[in-house]
């Protein structure tokens, strides 16, 4: 459990983190998403305690994360930036936080396994690949076996197997009921893992939702269909949870709630001729695009026009 | 969009059934420090050139002494005037620079690598990491400092016997002169780590300690004569040859106020380094 109130960070004029109030809940994966600046790592840093809030307050398990007495069993976490001395093995990195704990060197070796890390554990872990690396630092995020895991951008850097393997070990653990934190600024690798979102931009908070929410937020599957009779598609098609747009004069309409196929079989047995019956699924990513369109801190230049959507 | 939903009543940990009960303690820490330290191979190399250095230039500077005597060439009064003790203890001069840089190191090399977020991560506490790390290395560079002092003087004493410099190991406060040499290094290693964690770049930690152990003192003579004498003693370089001199002159502190003067810097600037810790993000 996770709980920020009004959480701020500001560095000089600039304010990475503008007055944030969220809840993250044990049992499911809740996904941090925005775009790259929206001021997710300085959050986790805060949640961490690295970084001290300019107002606000937030707490894990009901405490200031410096105030619990075995911090790494609270949260363990995988921030964006290296954190290991390339000097030292990873076997020996995971030991020198094992011994601030007391954890056994049994434990050590259980996360260097389920890792992957056995055959490298002894190798300087400055020689690691980023891939090698990130699954040092998730060892490390799991060493004190912790009620909230909080995993800056896991996936970066792994390979498609890596991917699998985070997405498997995101969900366990939040099945085991913990509460996992996982930011990303990738919209479709969150929506294969993510119950809950919380999307931020330029440091403000956009949206706190559910994936579903997001989606038919966003406007959901709409079908696009076209007749030379609008006004009685739409009596044949009316129905409890369908809604049906279109503009006044225009052969086009869109029809939500209601599958391609059913509008065609509908259109037919009512003698009703169509000229087009297209499936425009809103992808999340759009969704996503839509939300933070405007809290993008770096555009590029190939913008494409606001017309759409 | 809903955005506040506050309890503010603690939750207990969703998964504590059967979990082992970890807790971070100092002694836990001063553990986890000493693991830290001696799993890189740089802190074998540089106490390894610091004890190189500490014997070496003592075992050089001896057989200099030596040398000149025998062969009657002239010496001037500062040479002239050595001790089997001021020759075997030499080598401090550079042992000090490697036992300080490997200090500095030990801090600044967490901030500059990154290692520092998984440090802090652990022991968000902070302060206890500072404590440790200066316990742990001003004791390794104290031990390190002893051992060398001591066999320096062993071997020095050796070269010299039966010039004017000769003493044994026996002769009065030749034991309080090698012990508070070992001490001063170990205090210079507890002072290469503050500095470390003061600047949290080992450039700038290196920069300054050598600076004020050897730039420092030679800048002083720039001043007023009548200043000098009342400045040069308390530097920290003075101050810290004042502990093990073997004979306290007259524009020299003796002993104890040399180490007192000495322990002020060190804690001077290990404040500097506890409030940047305690007031600063990592």
């Amino acid at each position: 459990m996770i709980e920020a109130q009004q959480l701020t960070k500001r560095y000089g004029e600039t304010t990475a983190v503008d007055r944030l109030d969220f809840t993250v809940r044990p049992g499911t994966v809740t996904g941090f998403l925005g775009p790259n600046g929206a001021g997710k790592s300085t959050t986790m840093r805060m949640i961490v305690g690295l970084d001290a809030p300019t107002h606000g307050t937030v707490t894990v398990n009901g405490r200031r994360y410096a105030e619990h007495t075995a911090p790494l069993q609270e949260v363990g976490a995988l921030l964006e930036a290296k954190s290991i001395h390339p000097g030292r093995s990873a076997f020996d990195h995971l030991m020198a936080q094992a011994y601030t704990h007391g954890i056994p060197r049994r434990r050590v070796e259980e996360v260097i396994g389920m890792t992957g890390l056995d055959s490298v554990a002894k190798k300087r872990a400055g020689a690691f690949s980023l891939g090698m690396g990130q699954r040092l630092g998730i060892a490390a995020a799991l060493l004190g076996d912790p009620a909230t895991v909080m995993l800056d951008e896991p996936v970066n850097g792994l390979d498609p197997e890596g991917v699998l393997w985070i997405r498997n070990l995101l969900t366990g653990l939040a099945s085991e009921g913990r509460t996992v934190f996982v930011s990303s600024h990738l919209m479709s690798e969150m929506a294969l893992v993510a119950d809950h979102l919380i999307v931020v931009g330029r440091g403000r908070m956009l949206a706190d939702t559910t994936v579903e929410e997001l989606i038919s937020q966003a406007g959901g599957d709409t079908v696009q269909v076209a007749t030379a009779d609008p006004a009685r598609l739409r009596e044949v098609l009316a129905g409890p949870g369908i809604e049906i747009t279109g503009r006044v004069g225009s052969e086009e309409l869109q029809v939500t709630g209601m599958e391609a196929r059913a509008i065609g079989l509908k259109a037919a047995e009512a003698g009703i001729a169509l000229f087009q019956l297209t499936a425009k699924a809103l992808s999340l990513e759009e969704a996503f695009m839509e939300l933070t369109r405007d809290a993008v801190e770096y555009h590029g230049t190939t913008e494409t026009s606001g017309s759409a959507a | 969009m809903s955005t506040i939903t506050s309890t503010r009543t603690p939750v207990p940990s969703p998964v504590q059934g059967g979990r082992p009960v970890y807790r971070v303690t100092a002694r836990r820490v001063l553990r986890s420090e000493w693991a830290k330290l001696w799993s890189l191979r740089s802190t074998w190399i540089t106490l390894g050139l610091g004890l190189l250095f500490l014997v070496a230039f003592g075992l050089i500077a001896s057989w200099q002494f030596k040398s000149r005597i025998t062969s009657g060439r002239h010496m001037d009064g500062d040479f002239a005037s050595s001790t089997a003790v001021s020759l075997s203890l030499f080598g401090t001069n550079f042992a000090q620079l490697a036992l300080g840089v490997l200090g500095v190191l030990v801090t600044a090399g967490e901030y500059s690598t990154g290692m520092i977020r998984s440090t802090l991560a652990a022991v968000p506490r902070r302060l206890p990491v500072l404590w440790s790390k200066s316990a742990v290395f001003g004791a390794v560079a104290l031990v390190v400092g002893t051992v060398g002092a001591f066999v320096a003087f062993l071997f020095g004493s050796g070269i010299v016997s039966g010039t004017p410099a000769a003493l044994s190991i026996s002769d009065p406060g030749v034991v309080r002169s090698l012990l508070a040499a070992g001490l001063y290094l170990g205090l210079i290693g507890v002072l290469g780590t503050a500095l470390g964690a003061l600047l949290r770049s080992v450039a700038g930690g290196i920069s300054v300690l050598v600076g004020s152990l050897m730039l420092v003192p030679g800048l002083i003579s720039l001043l007023p004569s009548s200043w000098q004498d009342h400045v040069r003693p308390y530097l920290p370089s003075e101050a810290g040859a004042s502990m093990f001199a073997l004979h306290h002159e007259a524009h020299t502190l003796t002993p104890t106020a040399g180490l007192l003067v000495f322990l002020a810097w060190t804690g001077l600037a290990m404040a500097g380094a506890s409030w940047r810790l305690m007031r600063t993000d990592a």
